[in-house]
C-alpha cells in the first residue's frame, strides 16, 4: 500500500498529516493531494506580535502592510495557514488587549468587543436577557471547543459568508465600530458586506466593537441552521427577528446564511410579513421572496437549488419559532 | 524569523522554552515537551483528539500556536490524576464503563469532560452529548463514554452511580 509508506516518511518530517489526510479521503493519492497543496501542513514561517493596545496593533498594521494580519481566535486563520492558503509573514495577535473584551449595556445598545468568544456570548446573562438571539446563535457555531476560542469579531470581520453571525449581524441590524490610521469610524453591518471574504474594512483597520440595538422586550427570535453535522458551516441558516402588536407583525427582519457569496438581508421578504398575522399564505409568499435572493454555490453540502430551497425552510421554521416565542411561548 | 521565549504552567509545573513562532500547541507538548497523552488525530481542528484544557477553556491544540499559550495554564491528561496518584473520577468511570476501544480519542475526552464538569457537575445525558461534540470517536458510538462521564459525575457528587435502563 503505497499509502502506507507515506505515513513512516512523515514521521521523520516535522509532523505532517500526510497520513492523516491518506486516512480521511480513502482512495485519493496522498502524493497527488499534496501537490495540489491541499494536505494539512506546518503553517509558514512568521514573527509573531502582541500588542497592549489598539493603537499598538494599528500601528504595527500600517508599518507591515499586507505582511501583517490580525489573530483573534485563529480558528479560520490557523487551519488556512496549515493549508498555506495563508502564509502571512508577521501576526498579530489580539488576545493582549483588554479593551476588545466584554459586553455591556450602552444607552439603548449592547457593545461587545471583537475578541469576545462565542463561548462568553453564549453564558453572558446581558444577552440571555436582552438579545437571547445571540447565544442562540452562537451555540449552533462548531462545537465546544472551537467556541471557547473563536470570537464574534473574527467571525463578522473575516468575510466568510459560511459564518453565522454575518447574517445574524444583518438581521439585528448591527454596527461594527473599527479603529484605523485616520481614527476610529462606525460602518453598518447592512452596507459591510461586499462579496467573498469582501467587506467594507480597508486594510489597517482594526474590529475593535460589535454594536447592537437591543430589541423591544417581548420580541420573536430564532436562529435556524441546517448542517450535516456538528462542525460543519450551514448548509443554509435563517435569523429571524421580529415584534407584533395586536397578533401582528409589526417589525421584521432577516437574515440568511450561506447561501450566496456573502450573507443575505432579506429586507423584501420582511417586508411581506409586516402587518401580518405570520398566516400560512403570507409565509409562503415572503419564503419565495428570500428564496429568490439566494444564489448559492453547488457545493458537498448540496446543489444550488436544494440550498436555496433549504433557506426557505429554515425561513419558515424560524418565523414559526419566532412567532410563538413573541406570544410568549419557547 | 525570531523565535520566542515562553513560559507557562503545565500539569502544575512551570515550563520555559524558545519556540517558533508557527510551533502548534500540540507539537510543542508532544516533541519539544515530551508530553505525548494529547494525541494528533486529524490535525485540522475537527477530532478533538488533542484537546487540552488552556485557562479553564478546552481547546484544540492542533489549531492553538504554543505562543499563544504563553503565561498561559494547560492541563493535559498527564495532568488529570488526583494528586495522591489515583484514578481521577474520569479515568475510572472510563475503565468501569467500558468508555474506551482503541483508546486514541480517550485523552481528548476526559481532558474535555473534565471542563464539562467543573461548568456543570450534574448534566444530563443531552448536556453530555452536546458538551463532547468537538471529540470524535471511531470505536465506541459513544454510548459508554456518556455512561462513563455520568459514573464521574455522580462519583465526584458522592451519589450512587446509576445506570438508565437501555
Amino acid at each position: 500500500m503505497p499509502g502506507l509508506k507515506a505515513v513512516s516518511a512523515s514521521r521523520k518530517v516535522p509532523y505532517n498529516s500526510v497520513n492523516g489526510a491518506a486516512r480521511i479521503d480513502r482512495g485519493d493519492d496522498p502524493d497527488r493531494r499534496h501537490a495540489q497543496g491541499r494536505v494539512p501542513v506546518i503553517p509558514g514561517s512568521f514573527d509573531y506580535h502582541r500588542p497592549k493596545s489598539v493603537q499598538e496593533a494599528v500601528a504595527l498594521l500600517a508599518k507591515l502592510g499586507d505582511d501583517g494580519r490580525l489573530l483573534a481566535g485563529g480558528h479560520s486563520l490557523v487551519p488556512a495557514m496549515k493549508l498555506r492558503l495563508a502564509t502571512p509573514g508577521n501576526l498579530i495577535d489580539l488576545a493582549g488587549i483588554a479593551d476588545l473584551k466584554g459586553i455591556r449595556a450602552d444607552g439603548g445598545d449592547i457593545v461587545i468587543g471583537a475578541m469576545t468568544t462565542q463561548h462568553e456570548l453564549i453564558v453572558s446573562k446581558l444577552l440571555a436577557d436582552k438579545i437571547p438571539l445571540v447565544a442562540e446563535t452562537s451555540a449552533q457555531i462548531a462545537d465546544p471547543q472551537v467556541r471557547y476560542l473563536g470570537t464574534l469579531g473574527g467571525n463578522v470581520a473575516n468575510g466568510d459568508p459560511a459564518n453565522d453571525m454575518p447574517a445574524l449581524m444583518l438581521c439585528l441590524n448591527a454596527t461594527f465600530e473599527v479603529s484605523g490610521p485616520r481614527g476610529e469610524r462606525r460602518i453598518a453591518a447592512r452596507g459591510f458586506y461586499q462579496g467573498l471574504y469582501a467587506t467594507a474594512m480597508q486594510s489597517g483597520e482594526v474590529l475593535t466593537a460589535i454594536r447592537i440595538p437591543v430589541p423591544a422586550a417581548g420580541h420573536g427570535y430564532a436562529y435556524e441552521k441546517l448542517k450535516r453535522k456538528i462542525g460543519d458551516f450551514a448548509t443554509a441558516a435563517a435569523a429571524v427577528m421580529l415584534t407584533t402588536k395586536g397578533g401582528k407583525v409589526e417589525t421584521c427582519a432577516i437574515g440568511l446564511t450561506n447561501v450566496a457569496d456573502r450573507p443575505l438581508f432579506a429586507d423584501e421578504a420582511a417586508k411581506i410579513l409586516i402587518g401580518s398575522a405570520l398566516d400560512a399564505a403570507t409565509v409562503k409568499r415572503a419564503v419565495a421572496a428570500a428564496e429568490a435572493i439566494t444564489a448559492p454555490a453547488e457545493d458537498r453540502r448540496g446543489p444550488a437549488q436544494y440550498r436555496t430551497k433549504m433557506a426557505g425552510v429554515m425561513l419558515a421554521r424560524a418565523l414559526g419559532r419566532a412567532k410563538s416565542r413573541a406570544n410568549g411561548g419557547a | 524569523m525570531a523565535k520566542s521565549q515562553v513560559a507557562m504552567k503545565i500539569n502544575g509545573k512551570t515550563v520555559e522554552a524558545l519556540v517558533e513562532p508557527r510551533t502548534l500547541l500540540i507539537h510543542f507538548l508532544r516533541d519539544q515537551l515530551n508530553i505525548t497523552g494529547p494525541h494528533i488525530g486529524c490535525e485540522t481542528s475537527h477530532c478533538g483528539a488533542c484537546t487540552v484544557d488552556l485557562d479553564g477553556k478546552s481547546v484544540k491544540s492542533c489549531t492553538v500556536f504554543a505562543v499563544q499559550a504563553n503565561g498561559s495554564d494547560i492541563v493535559t491528561i498527564e495532568g488529570i490524576a488526583n494528586p495522591d496518584g489515583t484514578l481521577h473520577a474520569l479515568q475510572e468511570g472510563f475503565r468501569q464503563m467500558h468508555g474506551l476501544q482503541c483508546g486514541f480519542c480517550t485523552p481528548g475526552m476526559i481532558t474535555r469532560a473534565y471542563r464539562l464538569l467543573q461548568e456543570n457537575n450534574n448534566p444530563t445525558e443531552a448536556e453530555i452529548r452536546y458538551g463532547i461534540s468537538g471529540n470524535l470517536c471511531r470505536c465506541t458510538g459513544y454510548q459508554n463514554i456518556v455512561k462513563a462521564i455520568q459514573y464521574a459525575a455522580a462519583k465526584l457528587n458522592g451519589v450512587p452511580f446509576q445506570e438508565a435502563a437501555e
